[in-house]
């Protein structure tokens, strides 16, 4: 049951359009939940309360952003239903477990608890209330977790086996899919973007306020709790990122050669520092890959394989094949991968009328050639490859901006400290403008991360061909211009709440 | 003993009834957001009404994700049928549910872009759209959908219309409507509890008897429906699904102990109408909440147990749904269960903060003094 490939594309559209929107409001709270509770966390300890009202100001601007990420949030887990229903059935037995166990560990927590955050000022005692912060920040981060380790599994999957009689996945091992290393270390990456995002926000509008020479103090106060953090979180961001590309590089080679635009494999390949894509550039043709760019030797190798001589997989050796480096090639893939298919129907065929000698060599043979199954859904060996400039400028975008956000924080961090960041108006302006790179920076990290793994919704396993439902391309259509409305209207008014909001400011004038 | 799959089946099926139960008791949340013009005359009273119920929107919000990520789990094989069939339907449950996260906290912000009655229509829609089409889908658990399910259990669904069909079966738009008026009692009885607001609860008795009256007579339609239909049943040895009539009579006959909990459960309800609108009791919420939930855990389960299908295919017979095709696999089950214990704790906080937290009754003058009220 293979769908049109336009149904296939609009019901990628509409997930990428929730997903986007979702992304926009959901490193905001995972990062600033964890700053409030800080800044909380200050003012039990000193009693001051200056730092009362910087908690209960960034809170409210993290009110204003909670709402929208819970609601898109909701849509994305029913949309894996509505849009996925193939995949919901083919792995829904690992995949649906930690969606579960996130809604009943995390998000009744980050509810319940938010409601206290919020209202309780006056209704439990100061250190109950500052417990309810701290929840509503853990309970974030573990719907992080869990949602993650979803993540990770589609992008690598283990602690499952194929059971033909059910034809889907079936979970095995639970510590595995959870303890998986592509979904911690993408957990990791993930939430600490969050808190440099957040970090980020808190100095971009802290410097507003210090270039309108008002609130002056608030704004020292949340600069210097916002570089701290951030300085922190953005050096284990990097660390989690070198993890993040090791992962990759050991799972899903096809996707790093797409990100460094790797046609022709190498030893000591290296990585773009910057460069453009030459977009002539075919599968398999001898074009230069690059109209210019400037490469760091070694550097991919190393980041790869953490080794400099590692040898890295190009596009044109992962769809031809490489002999030498024992690399099979997609044509050969997908032909175990059809056996397989032909096998597992020929297999359901004699079960049903009771041939159980012919249904058992069905399975002999569907075992043999498993391993490549969801190759076998593929119609061209060039399907197996993605969009190289979407990832590629991406996965540079994220990168480069990743460094520059590390040394804002150093800067801004060092100012504060010496009491003269409000007298450094280029820092200011600098700090307020990176406020946005630091949701380009999210958005990027997204795009590699998904549209790098095409076209499979689960790594080698199911290609989202075969993982869409079987519902009319207009149905989908509709909803996703329904949707891309509503939230862009919701955007729209959440902006110029929040606008609003900086405007008024944190003593309410 | 060993525990089978079929036990764990059964098991999951209870929890799925059981937080589904919770969310319909939950929705007096949205119930309470279609009152806000009835019960309220003046802009404070409306701000009351919407901050009280403000505290409370998360939970049933997390109860509906709880429970679709609960029947993700233990029955994918129904996320993918009926979640890919009835797709206008399910989008425009996900819709009618953006529109409220957003409205309670956006309604009284300044340059809030399309002004405050625009978020109370908002939270109008959710509470009466969106809680009706829920009813309407778990009504088709009982009328049927226009799905096939092939040999590799990959589903279709035969009609154009994608779950909008649903809405031509009275049984359906009986239920949908059942579930509205059920919330909106259950709104006027949480404000009754929660509010120290004299003016503002002197009108809830009208109120609630009215749409008691609605609730009572749809509610009596459904359940005659149920027990008087034609229903699917499979046999355990071939799984071959066949039709029985008066079934789920046959259930309760066969069961007796899950017709003494549903009338335990319509009894408490009744009795919370009662105390409220004869005793002049403020605590009838936690019996109205206490006989919902008992009484939605016995009609959820009955689809469960004994046989029964609680999805049919109008399309095809044989492709119908029953607790044994559609579930997770027995690792699976027996690690979700494991997980589930959990429940209790989550359950025991969520009352404990409730309780600390509404010691207190709201009143206008709180609502005024606190500068980050919705």
């Amino acid at each position: 049951m293979e769908h049109s490939e336009l149904l296939v594309d609009w019901s990628r559209a509409q997930f990428a359009l929730t997903a986007l929107y979702h992304w926009l409001f959901v490193p905001l709270t995972l990062g600033l939940t964890f700053i409030v509770a800080i800044m909380e966390t200050i003012y039990v300890k000193t009693g001051d309360p200056k730092w009362k009202t910087t908690t209960k100001y960034w809170m409210g601007l993290l009110a204003i952003n909670f709402a929208i990420g819970l609601a898109t949030g909701i849509i994305m887990e029913f949309e894996f239903g509505t849009n996925w229903s193939n995949y919901s059935w083919i792995v829904g037995d690992i995949f649906g477990a930690p969606l579960a166990i996130e809604g009943l560990m995390a998000f009744f927590m980050e509810s319940t608890f938010f409601a206290v955050m919020f209202f309780g000022w006056n209704k439990v005692s100061k250190k109950m209330h500052l417990l309810s912060t701290w929840l509503v920040a853990i309970g974030s981060n573990l719907s992080a977790l869990w949602i993650l380790v979803a993540n990770g599994w589609m992008q690598h999957p283990v602690g499952m086996h194929f059971n033909p009689d059910t034809a889907r996945n079936e979970m095995e091992n639970f510590w595995e899919v959870f303890l998986n290393p592509n979904a911690v270390s993408k957990f990791l990456h993930t939430i600490s973007s969050g808190y440099v995002l957040a970090s980020l926000f808190v100095i971009g509008i802290s410097a507003w306020y210090l270039l309108k020479k008002r609130d002056t103090q608030f704004a020292r106060r949340s600069i210097i709790v916002a570089s701290s953090f951030g300085l922190i979180t953005s050096i284990f961001l990097l660390t989690t990122g070198d993890e993040s590309a090791h992962q990759v590089a050991l799972n899903q080679p096809m996707k790093l050669a797409a990100m460094e635009g790797l046609y022709e494999g190498e030893k000591r390949a290296g990585i773009v520092a910057f460069g453009v894509l030459n977009e002539a550039k075919e599968i398999g043709d001898d074009a230069e890959e690059f109209l210019f760019s400037f490469k760091i030797p070694g550097a991919l190798s190393f980041l790869g394989y953490h080794d400099l001589n590692a040898f890295v997989p190009g596009i044109n050796d992962i769809v031809y094949g490489n002999k030498k480096h024992n690399i099979i090639s997609v044509e050969e893939k997908m032909k175990q991968g059809k056996l397989a298919i032909a096998a597992l129907s020929e297999y359901k065929t004699a079960k049903k009328n009771h041939d159980m000698p012919r249904a058992q060599k069905a399975l002999e043979v569907f075992e043999a050639n498993q391993k490549y199954m969801g190759y076998g859904y593929l119609n061209d060996p060039k399907d197996a490859v993605p969009d190289v400039s979407l990832s590629f400028y991406s996965f540079h975008t994220m990168v480069g901006l990743g460094t520059w956000f590390l040394v804002l924080f150093i800067i801004s961090l060092y100012y504060s400290m010496t009491n003269e960041m409000h007298n450094k108006k280029w820092l200011l302006y600098v700090a307020l403008f990176t406020i946005p790179m630091g949701y380009v920076a999210q958005e990027a990290g997204w795009i590699v991360a998904e549209v790098g793994r095409q076209p499979w919704a689960i790594q080698d396993l199911l290609p989202v061909g075969m993982a869409a439902s079987n519902v009319a391309r207009t149905s989908v259509m509709i909803t996703f211009w329904l949707f891309a409305i509503l939230f862009t209207g919701l955007l729209i008014a959440e902006v110029k709440i929040m606008l609003k909001q900086i405007k008024i400011g944190p003593e309410g004038h | 003993m060993d525990i089978t799959l079929y036990d764990l089946q059964v098991y999951w099926w209870l929890l799925v009834s059981v937080i589904g139960a919770l969310f319909v008791f939950m929705t007096f949340v949205q119930g309470g957001q279609t009152l806000l013009y009835t019960l309220a005359k003046t802009e404070d009273e409306r701000d009351l009404l919407v901050n009280t119920l403000g505290r409370k929107w998360e939970l049933t919000f997390t109860a509906l994700v709880m429970f679709g990520g609960a029947l993700f789990a233990a029955f994918p094989l129904f996320y993918a049928v009926s979640f890919g069939g009835a797709y206008f339907v399910w989008m425009a449950i996900l819709f009618c549910f953006i529109i409220q996260a957003v409205a309670y906290e956006y309604r009284k912000k300044p340059d809030n872009l399309y002004g405050e009655r625009f978020y109370e229509i908002l939270l109008y829609i959710n509470g009466s759209l969106g809680i009706f089409l829920i009813g309407v889908a778990l009504g088709t658990l009982f009328s049927g959908g226009n799905f096939t399910v092939n040999e590799m259990n990959l589903s279709m669904w035969t009609k154009p219309s994608y779950g909008l069909e649903a809405l031509l079966n009275p049984f359906n738009l009986a239920f949908g409507l059942m579930l509205v008026f059920l919330a909106r009692m259950q709104g006027a009885l949480y404000f009754l509890n929660a509010l120290d607001a004299p003016e503002v609860t002197a009108r809830i008795k009208d109120v609630l008897k009215k749409n008691f009256v609605i609730f009572l007579v749809l509610f009596l339609y459904v359940v005659a429906t149920i027990l008087l239909q034609d229903g699917y049943v499979y046999d355990p040895k071939t799984k071959e699904i066949s039709i029985e009539s008066m079934k789920f009579l046959h259930i309760f006959l066969d069961l007796p102990l899950l017709l003494v909990v549903l009338l335990a459960g319509v009894v408490t309800l009744l009795y919370g109408v009662y105390i409220a609108l004869f005793k002049e009791s403020r605590k009838a919420i936690f019996f109205t909440a206490l006989g919902t939930v008992l009484t939605v855990i016995i009609v959820m389960l009955i689809l469960g147990v004994d046989n029964s299908v609680y999805y049919p295919s109008l399309a095809d017979m044989q492709s119908s749904l029953t607790i044994e095709n559609s579930s997770g696999s027995y690792y699976t089950l027996s690690v979700m269960s494991v997980v589930s214990l959990l429940v209790p704790v989550v359950l025991g906080y969520i009352v404990a903060v409730w309780r600390s937290m509404d010691k207190t009754k709201v009143t206008i003058e709180e609502i005024k003094s606190d500068p980050h009220h919705y």
